[in-house]
Order: structure tokens, then C-alpha cells, then sequence
């Protein structure tokens, strides 16, 4: 058990002006489950895209030693060749194709290119018993459930010889029955002799399987735990993770807080694609003049989807609840209506949902309220340039001019784009969902100077994060949402990552 | 007041200026380039002042039609299905006009509203249902065609009323003859004083507008380049703005033309509307997230398109006489070249209306100049679609390096 199948050492990753990766070392011991688990953003998916070719050698600095010889993978397959077999979080599955035709997708069983199609079934049932999925080999992606598909991945990964396999977060989407087998199965191929290192947030899950345990947290490596020498509860992997001096990372501000702004109560949605999966379960917040209130959770807790939907039913059906602004019913049926209402969203993914990137930092400042620098449907081309300008002052956008595209911004700017488009909108309540995602420590402080500001002219701020010390240092007070629920709220004073944890981990031990 | 990285603009050089702008520029220069080499091959037939007026009335409809079809695809979509709606609306003119006898000022706005409908209906599937534009107006295409034949009945019908011709064939009349100081040579000074004070116009309003840029400053283009620009426009103008003058001066259909191309450059560029539909085409995620209708919209860029396919049609049904149901066949994919070598991005949020126009020109001055040289249709097909892929690649080329 003494032999090590692998060693990453001194790995730093380097992303445009953030360092993800900070002279990170890891080793694994042939033959083991090793857990990896840090907070959403420690770095351990950036550790295993490096592993495994996703970015390529010279792209990072540090060596990697597998099978005891040093390794420069620049492709995925080459890390593939050798047995390292990566499934992401998003499975990488073609949902119209079956099972057969996904398992040996770009590895068929084939001469001079046609397939031979009674070999390819009868190697995909021997893969399929050996991952002990009943299901037809002809059956379609799309009509298994995600614990099916999960194992149909892992079957993919064995027709590939696998020794290394490597798991990020295979049971965040899994119920419990399918979670367990998936974990049985990880164990009876220990016993075969297969090395898997599985990525997870659920510590419980991760003391049942696990050999050792790395912790990642901001880029580092805190620890190696080893199971088999000491008990390891889940408090101490707790405060492994999140044990992290706080400095000044976040500027001072001095609550004032007023009346309540807005109100939400009995917010019940069901999701937007599987109609009949209730998704959001009675829940309950507000926010109030000056405060800044935080919404933590893992990723799939529900918090973006309960902002979309109250954002005029941007997300999901089925959508009942009572809104109130100051007191009074609103309605934010539509996203005009809900505008009108005072509410602005500020969404995780600006690329895709913030900014018309082709377009310039003008455009986008005025485009969620055009109305006011027009007359008649006229663009008053003077005023609009100067509602940007004046933007682009306060918010110390970065840029040549106000007419340069926002393609070509920084994130943090991007983001600051995106902020004053809302702002120029003259919101009550804003909405912010991961508003620093993948941008600088500088533009960070930034944004939270930002938030600060708005908070003291007396706006509520409504801030979704998944990275804790971030809600720390700004928030007044926490909710905590799990599974769709909102399953604890702490006051400023209350709230510490080790309670915010206890929190989700408690209520997910519930279910 | 603003950022510090604000006052290390440097000025962009010449050079640099015309790489940024190259597609404006290289559009222009190659219709300029595109005119006198047909003037040459076809010994000056093509700039004689019957074969220019030939050219407006000839290209009128691909034009105004370019119009809408740019609204279209800057938001995003297509619409294969304008050449069957100008079928359509050529077939119900000549049925109210000639079988019913209904004046014309009743069966013009009829029209209109009918092309409107028509857009409507292909604009509901695309906006509100959501099914591929290139779906929906493939149907739309097949079914106003076949709408076009059962109304016709299969057969032609025509001549039409005088007053309804007056649409494609008329000219504006002579009003001011009396300035005419060389009557042997000028046949209408209307046309000739029109085309100078408009030229005149656009020098003013160019300059004023660079004084108003340099006030708030905002970047100019280099003045050689604006000089440059603004006399070869004015050349051109005014040598076809006399070249008309010698003959019968402007026809109807280019006044209605350059009013509509005004028109829609300021909607494109001043209006809240088309601002709406450019960051549309261009995220219409984040414009629906910004509070934009975005359904609404595209059904209303829709309607538009169709309105204006009606227009052409009425203009193509009284240049023919006749309304016949083979009418404008492959009009549309005319339509949609002129928008792409003009410069629309086919993933929307790109294209300009000026663009659009030069495109219609260029495959107009190709078709008229071929046709004159005496080149068969099939060469013509051939030597269009290239220089299409040519103009889209150019595009592409730039984007790529820049």
C-alpha cells in the first residue's frame, strides 16, 4: 500500500490576475481512495485539470510524477493513455446517444472505420454488470436517471483501462440510495487494486470511503490527513478547511439600518426543466434599508434559482410566494415589472447573461433603462454619454473610453459595467450573485467598497456567495440555504464558516 | 474626474484608423471600383442616364427590402420568405385593382397592412414559440407561394391602372424649370438642384457633427479621411444626380428609396428600438435580463420585414404590368447577399443600414452591368455567389487578424 502511484509537486497555476494554484504538492499511494476537499474556489478542480492535460504542460509551474517518472501531459488523451481518467461535474455525455455508442464514443470497436456493432454490445454489458447497471446497452443517455449516468461514466472510464480515477463530485447531483452504491462501487474496486481520488463537499460521505484526505484551501495545500492513524471527525476537516486567518481583506463600514425593503414569503418553485421537481420550499427572507444580507450554500443549493425566479420568473414555473417592497404587495411576474418594483439582479455569469460583450460600456450602462436618456424613442446620444462617463468615473471602470467594447474588459471591470447598468436603473434592492467571481484581489476590494457605498445611501444588498469568508466580511447578516430550503439564519455575531457548515451539513444529515 | 488610464489615450495614427475601419472604407471603395470597371467593359453604357435610371428602378425593391432583411439579421434571425410575399401582395394587388376595380389609394395601404399580417404571422412561431426563423420562413416561403398560385388561379393578371403604375414608372415632376439655364442639355432641374443641396446638406452635417465630437471628446475619424469620403460621395452624387437631370430627372421610387434609407438609419442608430434589437442579436440572454421585451421585438422586426416586402411588391407588380405567380423567385437570397457583403454578422448584433445598401448596389451594378455585357445568367449566378463568399471571408480575414 506504500507505493505512490502519483506526486504533484510544488504546482502553482497562474490564471490573468489571479493565482489559483500556489506551489500546491499532493501525493497518493497506489491502491487508495484519496479524498480532496477544500471550499468552492480552494483550487482542487484547477488541481485536477492539471493532472490530467486540461491544461497543458508549461501552462503551470511544478512537476508531476506518475508511476515514478516525471510526465509533461499537453492533451487530455495523453494523461488518458496512461490511465488517468477524469468525470467532471458536468458529465460529459451525449444525451441522444445510447449507452453503447457513449461508452466507446471516440474509441469505437471498429475496423476500417465501420463499426462492429454484437462486439460493441457485448463489451458494453461486461462493463455495465462490472459497474452493476441493468440497463440495456441500447438505451438512450436521456431516458436513465443522473446516478445511472453517473455509473455509465464510470463504466466509459473502465473500457479505457483505467488505474487512476479520478471523481469531482460525483454524488452532488445523487440521491442517497444512488450515492451509496456509487461509493460501494468505488470500494470494491479498491480491493481490485484501482487508485480513485474523489472530490467531494459531503464529509460524511468522505469518512466512510477515504484512505487519506487533502486539504486544498485558497490555492494551497493545508494538510494530508491519514485515516487509518486517527479518527478524523468531520470538525477537524471543517476547520482544515476554512481555518484561515481573516485580514484586511474587506473595507470597514458601519451598518445604518432602516425599514424593511423587501420582503419574501412562502416562495415555493419547481424547477425549470423537471416540471414536476418542486425545487424551492418555503422560503422566507428580507432585506432592509443600509443592510447587506448574505445567502451561503454549496453549488445546487437553490440560491441563484430563488434570485432568478423572484427576478420576474426568470428561472423555473410554478412560481407562488408574496413579494412585498416597503410593506406593499409588488408584483414581479415579469422582469419590467419586477425593474419597476426596485429589484436589479446582477447575474453569476456576465458573460452570458450580463453584458452584450460586442458591444460598447455605454450601450451596456444605458440598456436596462434606455428610457431615460430618450425622448420619443430617441436616443439623446449627449446624455446618454454622460450618464456612462459619470459611471465610468464613480465606479473606476478601467477602460480607453466609454466606446470600448466590453469583450475586451477585465472581469473586475466587466463587472463594474454590469453594476452600473443596475445602478443607472436606481434600484431598491439589488440582487448580487457571486458579484467577484473569477476576478482579482484588487477589483475585489473594489466591488466591496462598492457594496459599502450602496449600502450607506440607504439600498438593501442581497449577496450570493460561495465563498464564506467573503459573507463574513461583508454581510450584516446570514442565510444559509440547503436543497432548496433556507435552512438557518445568523446574525452577524452568530455567523463563522464553522457555523455556516454545521449548518448545511446538519440539514443534509436530515434528509 | 475619470479614471487616470483615461489620459494616456494616445492619438490613433492613420494608419491604424483605416485598419479599424477597413470594411467601412473597403466597402465603399469597392462599389466605386466595381462602377467604373462596368463603365469601362461596357463603354459607358452603364453610366448613360437611361441605364442609371434603369439601375434605381431595377434595384428599388432589393433595397427596401435590404431594409427590414438587416433588422432581421442584426436581431438574430432570417426571412427566406420575402420573395414569395412580394408574389402574394403582386397577386391581391391585381385582383383589387383590376378585377374589383378599387382605386389605388385604397389598395396601397390595403397591401401594406396585409404584408404586415403576413409578418405577423411568421413573426408569432419565431417570437413567441420559439421554432428556428429559418424554419418558420422556409414554411413561410412554401406557403405564400402556393397561396400566390391558388389566388392567381395560375394565371397572370394585368395591365394595371395608370395611377397605380405611377409607383415604379413616374418622376418627379419639373416644378422648377424656369431656373433651367441650359434647357438644350438639362431636361429636369428639380433633380439636379435636389442632388446639390442634398450633397451640400451632408457636407454640413458631417462637419457640424465632427465640431459637436470635438467638443465632448469624442474620437473623429482622421479629416483626410473624412474629406476623402465626403468627395467621392459628393462626385458620384452629383455626376448621377446630372446624368439624371439629362434625362427625366428622379424617379418616384428613389425619392421613396432615400427617404426609407433615412429613415432606418435613424432608427438603427438613434432610436431606442434599434438599439433594443442590436443587443438583442448580440446577447439576448442579458437583453431579456436587462428588462427588454425580447418577444416582442423579434415578432415586431417581423411585421416590419413583411410591410416592407409588400412595398416592393406593389413596386415590382407596376414596373411589370402584371402580376404573375413566379414573381420575385430568389428574391430573398438577393436580399440576404446584400445584407452580408454589407457587412451583417450572420450571429446577429452586427450591421449597418448603409452597409445593407451598398451590398444591394453592388449586386445591382453587377447584375445590370453583366446583363448589358451580354453575360449569361448562369455566369452571373456563378460570379455573384463568389463575390459573396469573397465580401464574408474579407469579414471574417479581419476579424481574425484584428
Amino acid at each position: 500500500m506504500d507505493n505512490i502511484i502519483l506526486e504533484m509537486r510544488g504546482i502553482t497555476k497562474t490564471f490573468p490576475g489571479v493565482k489559483a494554484l500556489d506551489n500546491v504538492s499532493f501525493k497518493v499511494r497506489e491502491g487508495e481512495i484519496h479524498a480532496l476537499v477544500g471550499e468552492n474556489g480552494a483550487g482542487k478542480s484547477t488541481l485536477m485539470k492539471v493532472l490530467s492535460g486540461v491544461y497543458p504542460a508549461g501552462t503551470y509551474d511544478g512537476e508531476i510524477y506518475y508511476d515514478g517518472e516525471a510526465r509533461r501531459f499537453s492533451t487530455i488523451s495523453d494523461s488518458e493513455d496512461l490511465g488517468i481518467i477524469i468525470i467532471h461535474q458536468e458529465l460529459a455525455l451525449v444525451p441522444l446517444l445510447s449507452i453503447a455508442e457513449n461508452i466507446f464514443l471516440g474509441n469505437e470497436i471498429a475496423s476500417n472505420g465501420v463499426i462492429h456493432w454484437p462486439q460493441t454490445f457485448a463489451r458494453t454489458q461486461e462493463l455495465l454488470k462490472k459497474v452493476g447497471l441493468s440497463e440495456s446497452p441500447a438505451t438512450l443517455i436521456t431516458d436513465i436517471g443522473v446516478g445511472k449516468q453517473q455509473l455509465v461514466e464510470i463504466a466509459k472510464a473502465l473500457s479505457k483501462k483505467v488505474r487512476l480515477l479520478i471523481l469531482d463530485e460525483p454524488t452532488a447531483s445523487l440521491n442517497e440510495t444512488d450515492s451509496d452504491a456509487l461509493l460501494k462501487l468505488l470500494m470494491e474496486f479498491r480491493t481490485q487494486g484501482m487508485t480513485s481520488i474523489i472530490i467531494s463537499h459531503k464529509l460524511n460521505e468522505i469518512r466512510q470511503v477515504a484512505d487519506q484526505i487533502t486539504i486544498l484551501r485558497d490555492g494551497g495545500t493545508v494538510e494530508t490527513l491519514d485515516c487509518h492513524s486517527e479518527d478524523i471527525g468531520e470538525d477537524r476537516i471543517i476547520k482544515g478547511m476554512v481555518g484561515r486567518a481573516m485580514e484586511d481583506r474587506y473595507p470597514p463600514r458601519e451598518p445604518n439600518i432602516g425599514e424593511t425593503l423587501l420582503e419574501v414569503k412562502n416562495w415555493n418553485v419547481f424547477h425549470q426543466h423537471h416540471r414536476d421537481r418542486q425545487f424551492l420550499h418555503d422560503v422566507n427572507f428580507t432585506v432592509r434599508a443600509g443592510e447587506v444580507v448574505g445567502i451561503a450554500g454549496l453549488m445546487g443549493a437553490g440560491r441563484t434559482e430563488t434570485a432568478m425566479s423572484l427576478f420576474g420568473k426568470s428561472w423555473g414555473h410554478k412560481i407562488t410566494g408574496e413579494v412585498t417592497m416597503r410593506g406593499k404587495p409588488v408584483d414581479v411576474s415579469t422582469i419590467p415589472r419586477a425593474i419597476d418594483a426596485g429589484l436589479a439582479y446582477v447575474t453569476e455569469d456576465r458573460k452570458q447573461l450580463g453584458l452584450v460583450l460586442i458591444n460598447n460600456i455605454k450601450e451596456n450602462t444605458t440598456l436596462s433603462n434606455l428610457k431615460a436618456v430618450a425622448s420619443n424613442g430617441v436616443i439623446d446620444d449627449r446624455k446618454e454619454a454622460k450618464v456612462a462617463s459619470d459611471y465610468r468615473s464613480k465606479l473606476r471602470i478601467r477602460s480607453h473610453s466609454i466606446y470600448q467594447e466590453t469583450v475586451n474588459l477585465s472581469g473586475g471591470n466587466q463587472q463594474k459595467v454590469v453594476l452600473s447598468k443596475w445602478l443607472f436603473t436606481n434600484p431598491e434592492v439589488l440582487i448580487l450573485d457571486e458579484p467577484t467571481r473569477g476576478i482579482d484581489i484588487g477589483a475585489k476590494y473594489e466591488i466591496y467598497s462598492i457594496i459599502n457605498q450602496l449600502a450607506a445611501e440607504g439600498k438593501g444588498i442581497l449577496m450570493i456567495s460561495s465563498e464564506m469568508p467573503e459573507l463574513l466580511g461583508t454581510c450584516d447578516r446570514i442565510y444559509v440555504m440547503n436543497e432548496g430550503r433556507i435552512v438557518a439564519e445568523l446574525s452577524k455575531a452568530e455567523a463563522s464558516q464553522e457555523s455556516i457548515m454545521r449548518a448545511i451539513m446538519r440539514s443534509g444529515e436530515k434528509h | 474626474m475619470v479614471a487616470d488610464t483615461s489620459t494616456q489615450t494616445n492619438k490613433p495614427s492613420i494608419g491604424d484608423y483605416l485598419k479599424n475601419n477597413i470594411r467601412e472604407y473597403g466597402l465603399l471603395v469597392a462599389l466605386v471600383v466595381i462602377m467604373l470597371f462596368f463603365q469601362f467593359v461596357t463603354d459607358g453604357v452603364l453610366f448613360k442616364p437611361v441605364n442609371i435610371t434603369n439601375l434605381v428602378l431595377q434595384n428599388s425593391f432589393i433595397v427596401i427590402m435590404a431594409l427590414g432583411m438587416l433588422l432581421i439579421i442584426v436581431a438574430g434571425h432570417i426571412d427566406l420568405s420575402v420573395g414569395s410575399i412580394v408574389a402574394f401582395i403582386g397577386a391581391i394587388s391585381a385582383i383589387m385593382l383590376v378585377k374589383w376595380g378599387l382605386p389605388a389609394f385604397v389598395v396601397i395601404p390595403a397591401c401594406l397592412i396585409v404584408g404586415g399580417i403576413m409578418g405577423a404571422a411568421q413573426g408569432y412561431w419565431v417570437a413567441y414559440q420559439k421554432i428556428p426563423s429559418f424554419i418558420v420562413t422556409l414554411a413561410g416561403m412554401l406557403v405564400f407561394r402556393g397561396l400566390t398560385y391558388v389566388v392567381l388561379g395560375g394565371r397572370p393578371i394585368g395591365p394595371f391602372p395608370k395611377e397605380f403604375q405611377l409607383l415604379s414608372t413616374g418622376f418627379v415632376p419639373d416644378f422648377l424649370y424656369f431656373l433651367n439655364p441650359a434647357p438644350e442639355t438639362i431636361q429636369n432641374m428639380v433633380a439636379l438642384i435636389a442632388v446639390i443641396a442634398l450633397v451640400g446638406y451632408a457636407i454640413y452635417a458631417g462637419l457640424r457633427d465632427r465640431k459637436i465630437n470635438e467638443q465632448h471628446g469624442t474620437e473623429n475619424e482622421p479629416f483626410v479621411f473624412f474629406a476623402v469620403q465626403m468627395a467621392v460621395i459628393a462626385a458620384v452624387a452629383l455626376f448621377i444626380g446630372f446624368q439624371l437631370a439629362t434625362y427625366r430627372g428622379l424617379p418616384n421610387v428613389l425619392i421613396a428609396m432615400a427617404v426609407l434609407i433615412a429613415l432606418y438609419t435613424f432608427i438603427t442608430t438613434r432610436s431606442t428600438i434599434g438599439r433594443r434589437i442590436y443587443a438583442m442579436g448580440g446577447n439576448v440572454k442579458a437583453t431579456k435580463l436587462s428588462g427588454i421585451n425580447t418577444e416582442r421585438l423579434t415578432f415586431y422586426t417581423f411585421v416590419n420585414m413583411g410591410v416592407l416586402a409588400a412595398l416592393a411588391g406593389m413596386i415590382i407588380t407596376a414596373r411589370l404590368n402584371s402580376a404573375t405567380p413566379k414573381a420575385g423567385v430568389g428574391f430573398e437570397l438577393d436580399v440576404i447577399a446584400a445584407c452580408f457583403i454589407g457587412g451583417a454578422s450572420a450571429s446577429g448584433g452586427v450591421g449597418k443600414i448603409i452597409g445593407a445598401v451598398i451590398g444591394a448596389f453592388i449586386m445591382g451594378v453587377m447584375n445590370n452591368g453583366m446583363s448589358i455585357m451580354g453575360i449569361g445568367i448562369d455566369y452571373q449566378q456563378l460570379i455573384k455567389g463568389l463575390v459573396l463568399l469573397a465580401a464574408v471571408f474579407f469579414d471574417v480575414y479581419n476579424k481574425n487578424k484584428g
